[in-house]
């Protein structure tokens, strides 16, 4: 839903079109090693999307895009952009846009050189070059620094004339590879603002790759979560957090409290642990497609601390747990915990309303079913 | 290298009192020996004095390699530029240098490029390969090139001359080039490609510019290998084709001809003058470019 | 496109240089190893006349032993003069440093030039001894001159390896083996010089090679009479037209330097490493 109303909310007036599908089917990449980098991926990117292909460093997300800009050749699969095989197209024929973690800004060329070089490339006239290249300097507050050359300017900066040249001859798409990845904290959030500012204004489709969950979830209209070469989850940052489908993805995006059933979870009332933990088997069985391996994921603000077993409402599920340590963070707190008879940590979001907790303490953590994700472990 | 460094700033700073005081005590454990100065002038001297006769040699009026020079005159250097022997000598050498630089440019700066992009057992037994003109001695290389152009008919011909020369320059065209592409970011080279410029393209405008002062430098080096190459030009010379090395050997052991001290003056200037002129040049506009080099 | 294709045209550009290397070089040398062991027929005659002809072994003897006296002289010469660039301040240190490779950069032949009019008879290294009571010294023409000239040329090799070891020893080491009692002497001997030995052994492997091949130094200022090996390969190839015999001869020069210059490589490599253990804290060492 979200998706949609970005692609209509992005409707251009430059006329540049909607942007490009892209569209991966069944893509792979090996190297010869254990196991493929990219493993069968299919995965289609609407017209003016923001796809983030979101994962930990390793799992294939940045070979990935390598594949979709051209600078790897696929082992199998097609990557066609917008119905057109581009398999053997080489990148420079791709008419793709790309962000890189370093900038890669030419140091020999002046600002505006660099931004007029793809245009150059393209043969374009002397008055369309000026013309844009001025354009789209506006269009990411650089106006006034033509000359200078990036060793002049501060990383932030760099990386706005680097994303000017990507997109000043209207790519079919643009490609960012982790292009935060080298700012400071502060600067970062206010590229974000400025990323999510230029694809509402250009309309094209964004791909962006990045290990930083905080930023997928920021500025995506939709995350592909990758692990191990494949794609564990598609979705909107919402759908992702509040319904992971694999414990790889509640364990990814934000903190969650897991508990794995093992054996005994599916038809009974669970009493594990010396009845340390308290699971109403309805809760559990019902859930379509589960299995002994699945496991139970409550995020921290979703569970309620409670100081005994008594003070549990019925139709809750519950765990015995002891207090570790707490955070004090602001308005919140977070208490960090041993839950039942093995220890296992959790985390439960916890205010100064409902009651102090010190170190030590043995609490009852509970939630209502409904809160709680069977996932796939 | 930082505790030389300090220990050489010593002396500067001994006047100061406080911080300096230890400092100070580190020097009078530990001071350069005076026998070591001495030492090292003497080698100075040695480096240097022998090759500077030659200059006052050159302002000889003797018809002889007498020294101390005898009287002074400018005939030595009328003799070069008039007599046609040193001119076609000086001319040929030229020739075959300028041939050499642009042959080894091309080749030398296409290998390292391609080594430079390239791991592997393989790629590494070619570079080794490729070094082996520097290492081998020129005397066996000589022979070798000199029996084999014998039978192509190549000796006492340019095309001989800048082949064998360039097959020496080129190691040192590769080792400049290897070098400055040690500062060359790959990255920019995907940068280029998704901004829709061909490998060649981007070959041109991107890593040629970046990488110019090492193909600069490669290409003075091979043109002064060629055109100070004694022993492979002795053993392709011809009665009619010869070069300055030649004609400079030619007047030490047959001629007796002073004039080679006006030459030999003249080649220590002029290659004192290609050493040095990229070195000012690189004075006035290093700055900028080295500030560069360091943001990639 | 396939991914063969690109792996071949990665390797495209070096066409031209192994293409250079190849005839220039290889066919060359290939050509002279082929003919040194096939003609007049298929023996190694070529060979065993060099140790039997009496007089190749000779030159061979004194090649060598001009090559190890050169060797012993820039080390005499280029430690000092290496351990003083590292103790002075970095402009000194420059100037010392262009001072080296001046050898370099004066043209070969302006500098044998040089020797002769010094080492001539009347010149004036003959006039200096004759000042310090020595009569008539001669050395043009002689082995001794040809020493002096080729140790001038061969310094920097022995110069450079040597100042990029001594520099990455650390001094402090001597300072503390002082203050635990031993003796300015007995401290350089027993910290710095076990230090530097890498930088020797690869400046002392360096020369020796490149100065087994010296051409126009003694043909200039020695004598045939006695003459180094690359002298007589010059003169079994232009004057007698011996090429069989002569390329036998150039083949084992050849062969000694690669196997001397591969053997300085991993000792060079071995520089490095000594650079490393010097700076580490003592315990990583072995």
């Amino acid at each position: 839903m979200t998706r949609e109303t970005t692609v209509k909310a992005t409707e251009p007036s430059s006329g540049t079109g909607l942007g490009t599908e892209i569209r991966l089917a069944g893509v792979t990449k090996d190297y010869g090693l254990a196991s493929p980098a990219v493993d069968d991926i299919s995965l289609t990117i609407e017209p003016g999307e923001f796809m983030t292909l979101l994962g930990p460093s390793g799992s294939g997300k940045t070979t990935t895009l390598n594949l979709v800009a051209g600078f790897e050749t696929l082992t199998a699969g097609t990557i066609s952009l917008n119905g057109a095989d581009v398999g053997n197209v080489p990148p420079h024929r791709r008419n793709l846009g790309m962000l890189f973690q370093n900038y890669a800004l030419f140091p020999h060329m002046s600002v505006a050189q660099n931004v007029a070089y793809p245009l150059r490339e393209r043969k374009a006239g002397k008055e369309e070059i000026a013309r844009k290249v001025a354009d789209v300097l506006e269009l990411v507050q650089l106006t006034g620094r033509d000359g200078d050359y990036p060793s002049q300017l501060s990383g932030g900066q760099q990386q706005r004339v680097a994303l000017a040249r990507a997109i000043v001859f209207e790519p079919k798409a643009l490609l960012l590879d982790e292009p935060l990845g080298a700012l400071d904290r502060n600067l970062r959030s206010a590229l974000q603002v400025e990323i999510r500012r230029i694809h509402r204004e250009v309309g094209s489709t964004f791909v962006f790759v990045t290990h930083d969950q905080e930023e997928a979830m920021n500025l995506s209209d939709r995350i592909a979560l990758f692990n191990n070469g494949h794609i564990e989850q598609i979705g909107t940052p919402q759908q992702l957090y509040t319904e992971p489908e694999t414990l790889f993805t509640a364990r990814f995006l934000g903190d969650s409290n897991v508990f794995e059933l093992g054996q005994a979870a599916l038809d009974e009332k669970v009493a594990q642990d010396g009845e340390s933990w308290i699971v109403e088997p309805g809760t559990v069985a019902a859930h379509p497609g589960v299995r002994a391996s699945s496991a139970i994921v409550v995020r921290p603000e979703d569970v309620e601390v409670a100081g005994s077993r008594d003070a549990v409402p019925s139709g809750a599920n519950a765990v015995r747990a002891t207090v570790r340590d707490v955070e004090y963070m602001g308005s919140y707190r977070t208490l960090l915990l041993a839950m039942g008879a093995g220890g296992l940590p959790g985390r439960a979001r916890t205010s100064a309303l409902r009651g102090e907790y010190a170190i030590g303490d043995t609490v009852v953590i509970w939630w209502w079913p409904r809160a709680q994700r069977i996932v796939a472990a | 290298m930082t505790s030389p460094t300090k220990i050489g700033q010593v002396k500067t700073v001994q006047v100061d009192t406080g911080p300096a005081l230890s400092r100070r005590r580190y020097t009078k454990v530990d001071p350069i020996p005076w026998w070591l100065k001495v030492l090292g002038g003497l080698v100075v001297a040695f480096f240097v004095l022998p090759t500077l006769v030659v200059i006052p040699m050159s302002f000889s009026d003797a018809t002889t390699f007498q020294f101390p020079p005898k009287g002074f005159s400018w005939r030595l250097y009328e003799n070069f530029f008039t007599n046609p022997v040193w001119l076609d000598a000086l001319g040929n050498s030229f020739l075959v240098a300028t041939l050499t630089a642009v042959l080894a440019t091309v080749v030398g700066t296409a290998a390292a490029v391609a080594l430079s992009r390239l791991q592997g057992r393989t790629a590494q037994f070619v570079r080794t390969l490729l070094m082996v003109p520097i290492v081998a001695p020129a005397i066996v290389v000589a022979v070798a090139v000199y029996i084999s152009f014998l039978r192509w008919q190549l000796t006492g011909t340019v095309t001989g001359y800048v082949l064998a020369h360039t097959a020496i320059a080129v190691p040192y065209m590769i080792v400049s080039v290897t070098g400055a592409l040690g500062g060359f970011d790959p990255q920019l080279l995907k940068a280029s490609a998704s901004l829709g410029a061909s490998p060649l393209r981007s070959f041109v405008r991107v890593t040629m510019p970046l990488i110019s002062r090492g193909i600069l430098t490669g290409a003075i080096f091979a043109f002064i290998v060629s055109f100070d190459e004694v022993v492979i030009a002795l053993f392709l010379r011809s009665p009619t084709f010869q070069t300055m090395p030649v004609q400079m050997y030619n007047s030490v052991t047959v001629e007796i001809d002073p004039t080679i001290s006006a030459a030999s003056s003249l080649m220590v200037a002029a290659v004192t003058i290609i050493f040095i002129l990229p070195q000012l040049r690189r004075g006035r506009r290093g700055r900028r470019q080295e500030s560069h080099a360091d943001d990639t | 496109m396939s991914s063969v294709n690109i792996k071949w045209s990665r390797w495209f550009p070096l066409v031209p240089a192994l293409a250079l290397l190849t005839g220039i070089l290889l066919v060359p040398l290939g050509k002279t190893l082929v003919d040194s062991v096939s003609t007049p027929a298929w023996t190694l005659k070529n060979y065993s006349n060099l140790f039997t002809d009496g007089v190749t072994m000779t030159v061979l003897g004194r090649t060598a032993l001009t090559a190890a006296t050169v060797t012993a002289i820039a080390l005499l010469l280029g430690y000092p003069y290496a351990y003083l660039m590292t103790r002075v301040g970095p402009r000194a240190r420059g100037i010392l440093l262009v001072i080296v490779l001046i050898p370099f950069w004066t043209s070969v032949m302006a500098r044998n030039f040089a020797w002769v009019i010094i080492l001539q008879d009347g010149g004036p290294v003959q006039s200096l001894f004759e000042l310090l009571g020595a009569d008539h010294v001669v050395l043009y023409g002689t082995t001794a001159g040809v020493t002096i000239a080729m140790t001038q040329v061969m310094l920097p090799f022995m110069v450079l390896p040597l100042f990029s070891t001594l520099g990455s020893i650390d001094r402090r080491l001597l300072l503390a083996a002082r203050g635990l009692g031993s003796s300015p002497t007995a401290a350089f001997w027993k910290v710095f010089w076990p230090l530097s030995r890498g930088g020797v052994m690869a400046g002392v492997v360096l020369v020796f090679t490149l100065s087994l091949g010296f051409y126009v130094t003694p043909a200039l200022l020695g004598s045939p009479q006695e003459s180094l090996v690359a002298q007589l390969l010059a003169q079994r190839t232009t004057l007698l037209l011996d090429f069989p015999a002569a390329g036998a001869l150039g083949i084992v020069v050849l062969i000694v330097t690669l196997v001397l210059v591969a053997w300085a490589n991993r000792v060079g490599g071995t520089v490095s490493a000594i650079g490393v253990v010097a700076t580490s804290r003592p315990k990583d060492r072995p």
